[in-house]
């Protein structure tokens, strides 16, 4: 185990991790009382250096699992740490499912439109024209929007922050962990390796702060704005039962099945 | 399949031994369905091509069946469908209507005129009539005894078959291995299954699914098969005893989370219900075809356990130990069933599955040690589950430290795939050796893994020469020396699979050099008779 991140210089997770680290202390979550799932991609690596109870999932199968830990352990803060390649390639799927289920589980998107880890392919948020490893000629298929996706498949806390800020996002963090129900919180974050493009300055110029959205209609509007103004902030928010609600409330007790096994006869 | 269940209940209730069998094709509604029971006054391990009684609800079952029949053979028929000479002609359809019944319900008919046939009592047929549709209403319980009534005073003054009285035995559930497997997995402790529906193990879900609330479980459907393994795993990392169901397909898109469990070391049951493959196959057939599937899962090398269940009883008892095994040496255990067990009904004494259950939660930590401890001997360091206070460590999917961090260091690799793999040696004790049926001094000796059991001892009754069984319930770590000693001596080997490849004569070459020449493999998706398996051998 390296003492220090092993991430590159100036790197977006590593203002994700300091926001991450401070919004935990902040809330009073200690190394044992929550448990961080961990999906496979440069954001994935941060698990080596979080004194606490991590699991490092493998690619894309993160919120299987912090469903499974959340359903059994209802008390226990769950936190997803994925990325736009893991969490919405790899694992689209279950995003949109866990989204409609609403289990009380923080998702942290680091969203930085590449392939880090595999140096520098399109990633599914990659907009159309950028130039990546495995796109020479420009990304060509339309980018998937975690935003909109997230409002209409039911998330009820969905909410767009900037790694280069650390306090907005940090409190944004602590907005989504406080949150009870399926929060989302997408993370732009720079490459610095593989692009170019997308700087910190590149954001810096664009970003804004939007008030949050009384309908999803109104926070899907926002929400597809990119371009020379792109919104930050928290979207939308609901309360809504969530997935453990509907389930039974899991016991030590082996119960006697005596009077079960009557109805076999 | 429940007309099937209330006759073989109709009849286990009153103390005979039952097995109700089905046969249907992959599709909602329609083609040539068949239920098949069995009733004998003492207990029988198959079914057998003796058929005594046959109710045809169309013409089609009389043309696709008559072969089979005994030739003293009784066949119910509605003269609508057509005349058929020798047949007992019952108007099912006119009955029905004139009772205010649906068309569906002529089986209702069929079932009242079967018993009688067979001389039952009406009154037992009543009970288990009221039991099925007491969650419905009263007047449903009421017009399906009606209805089932006619069909039993049809017949009353003729009855024409012959069955001896019961010997009285205690209460008797019929219970198919899937629903076994859901009691022995909640009399283990069960707390959470995520479980995708898949034929054959859909009886599990509903046996779940309907007990979740008041047995305080979790049954939860993902979204698919690969949802469901990470979801279980999640659930036994925080510490509850897990389990996924599914077949070959869905199984096929667990691997990764398979190799996951591995890695992590999580404690994980995992029901395999074999059906007929490759592919979709043929959804509702059953097959023996996943054994060297199971046996070789996952990227990566990592210890499992594979258990085949034989029948229902033998599901209840083997899912018991999986969790057990489970939690004991922090890997995943199979249990390997199929199409044939999974759905078909069973006559099981209750108190096979109510008595006392052993558990063994294995190595928990203690605050302060690390959870991949690398000091231990066996492989098996203490587990603490996620959330416990003061035991923090990383479930990691890479390659890591005593602590679970990542390494990609030489020594640590070797050490922690060392530690991982000792488990296999710890394993021993546990291994159950195969099970000896028959004569020691056997002319033959027959091989067998799970549902094949049955089939075989029924055909070692049709023999004339002296036969043996070596059975095989546990099937990996493989239990290799135990294996040569049963089969040294042997003078002619016959391995009896439902698949086209012998997969289990592969496996004992594999681990003890023993060649098994002759083989009887079946891989139509219907399960072995016991005639199909004598006559085949010769000298019946």
């Amino acid at each position: 185990m390296s003492i220090l991140p092993t991430w590159c210089p100036g790197c977006g997770d590593f203002g994700i991790w300091l926001s991450l680290k401070n919004a935990l202390s902040g809330l009073g979550i200690n190394p044992d009382g929550g448990v961080v799932v961990y999906g496979v991609g440069c954001h994935g690596n941060m698990y080596d250096w979080m004194d606490m109870y991590g699991v490092a999932a493998l690619h894309g199968r993160t919120l299987p699992v912090a469903q499974g830990i959340k359903l059994v352990n209802r008390a226990l803060p769950v936190i997803v740490v994925s990325g736009d390649g893991d969490g919405l390639g790899e694992g689209g799927n279950h995003f949109l499912h866990a989204a409609k289920r609403n289990p009380d589980i923080t998702v942290l998107i680091h969203d930085n439109q590449v392939y880090g880890l595999t140096t520098g392919q399109a990633s599914p948020t990659a907009k159309a024209g950028f130039k990546t490893k495995s796109t020479p000629e420009g990304v060509v298929d339309e980018s998937i929007n975690p935003l909109t996706l997230a409002i209409t498949a039911g998330a009820t806390f969905v909410a767009r922050a900037f790694s280069g800020d650390p306090t907005g996002l940090t409190e944004i963090m602590k907005a989504a962990l406080t949150h009870k129900g399926f929060a989302v919180v997408d993370i732009l974050q720079p490459c610095v390796t593989f692009d170019r493009v997308h700087t910190y300055q590149w954001y810096r110029e664009r970003l804004y702060q939007v008030a949050q959205q009384d309908t999803r209609i109104q926070a899907i509007e926002k929400a597809l704005e990119w371009g020379d103004k792109i919104p930050i902030g928290i979207f939308y928010k609901e309360d809504k039962p969530t997935s453990e609600d509907r389930e039974p409330v899991i016991t030590d007790q082996i119960p006697d099945l005596q009077e079960l096994l009557s109805e076999f006869i | 399949m429940s007309s099937g269940t209330m006759f073989a209940r109709t009849f286990s209730r009153a103390g005979y031994h039952v097995l109700a069998t089905n046969e249907y094709p992959s599709r909602i509604r329609g083609g040539h369905n068949l239920i098949t029971v069995r009733v004998a006054t003492r207990k029988f391990e198959a079914l057998n091509r003796d058929l005594h009684l046959l109710v045809a609800l169309n013409r089609e079952t009389i043309e696709l069946h008559k072969q089979e029949l005994n030739k003293d053979a009784l066949v119910i028929f509605d003269p609508k469908d057509g005349e058929y000479s020798g047949g007992i002609p019952i108007p099912l359809s006119d009955i029905v209507t004139k009772l205010g019944g649906d068309p569906v319900m002529r089986n209702m008919v069929a079932i009242g005129a079967s018993v009688a046939l067979l001389g039952g009592p009406f009154e037992n047929l009543e009970k288990v009539i009221a039991d099925q549709f007491k969650k419905k209403s009263a007047d449903v319980v009421t017009h399906n005894v009606e209805i089932a009534r006619a069909g039993y005073d049809f017949i009353k003054d003729e009855k024409r078959l012959f069955l001896a009285p019961p010997e009285k035995k205690e209460e008797q559930l019929v219970i198919n291995a899937s629903e076994a497997i859901g009691v022995g997995a909640v009399r283990a402790g069960l707390k959470f299954a995520a479980i995708y529906p898949m034929t054959p193990i859909n009886a599990l879900i509903t046996f779940l699914a309907d007990h979740a609330k008041s047995l305080n479980i979790v049954y939860k459907q993902p979204e698919d098969e690969i949802a469901g393994i990470n979801m279980a795993l999640g659930a036994s990392l925080a510490g509850a005893r897990s389990m996924v169901a599914t077949s070959g397909g869905g199984f096929a898109l667990m691997v990764e989370g398979l190799s996951w469990a591995g890695m992590i070391e999580a404690p994980l049951v995992i029901d395999l219900g074999m059906r007929v493959g490759p592919s979709t196959g043929m959804p509702t057939w059953t097959e023996q075809g996943e054994l060297q599937f199971a046996i070789h899962a996952g990227h990566g090398e990592f210890p499992r356990i594979i258990l085949a269940p034989a029948d229902a009883a033998d599901a209840y008892a083997l899912t018991v130990e999986a969790f057990n095994l489970a939690d004991r040496y922090q890997v995943p255990v199979f249990l390997l069933t199929d199409k044939y067990i999974n759905e078909s009904q069973w006559c099981v004494p209750k108190s096979v599955m109510s008595g006392e259950v052993f558990i063994d939660r294995g190595k928990i930590s203690e605050e302060g040690k690390p959870r991949y401890d690398l000091s231990v001997d066996d492989g098996i360091s203490p587990r603490s589950f996620i959330g416990q206070k003061g035991s923090t460590y990383i479930a990691n999917s890479y390659e890591h430290d005593e602590t679970g961090h990542m390494t990609e260091n030489s020594g640590m690799r070797i050490a922690m795939a060392a530690k991982r793999m000792k488990k296999l040696a710890a394993m021993k004790k546990d291994i159950r050796a195969p099970s000896v049926y028959g004569d020691t001094d056997a002319d033959v000796t027959f091989v067998t893994w799970g549902s094949t059991r049955g089939p075989v001892l029924e055909a070692m009754k049709m023999l004339r020469k002296k036969s043996r069984l070596i059975h095989f319930s546990w099937l990996y770590p493989f239990p290799a020396e135990e294996t040569a000693q049963l089969l040294s001596g042997a003078t002619r080997i016959i391995n009896v699979e439902q698949n086209g490849t012998g997969q289990l004569a592969s496996l004992i070459r594999e681990h003890t050099g023993i060649l098994i020449k002759e083989q009887l493999l079946k891989n139509d998706g219907r399960t072995w008779y016991p005639e199909e398996i004598a006559e085949k051998v010769g000298n019946v």
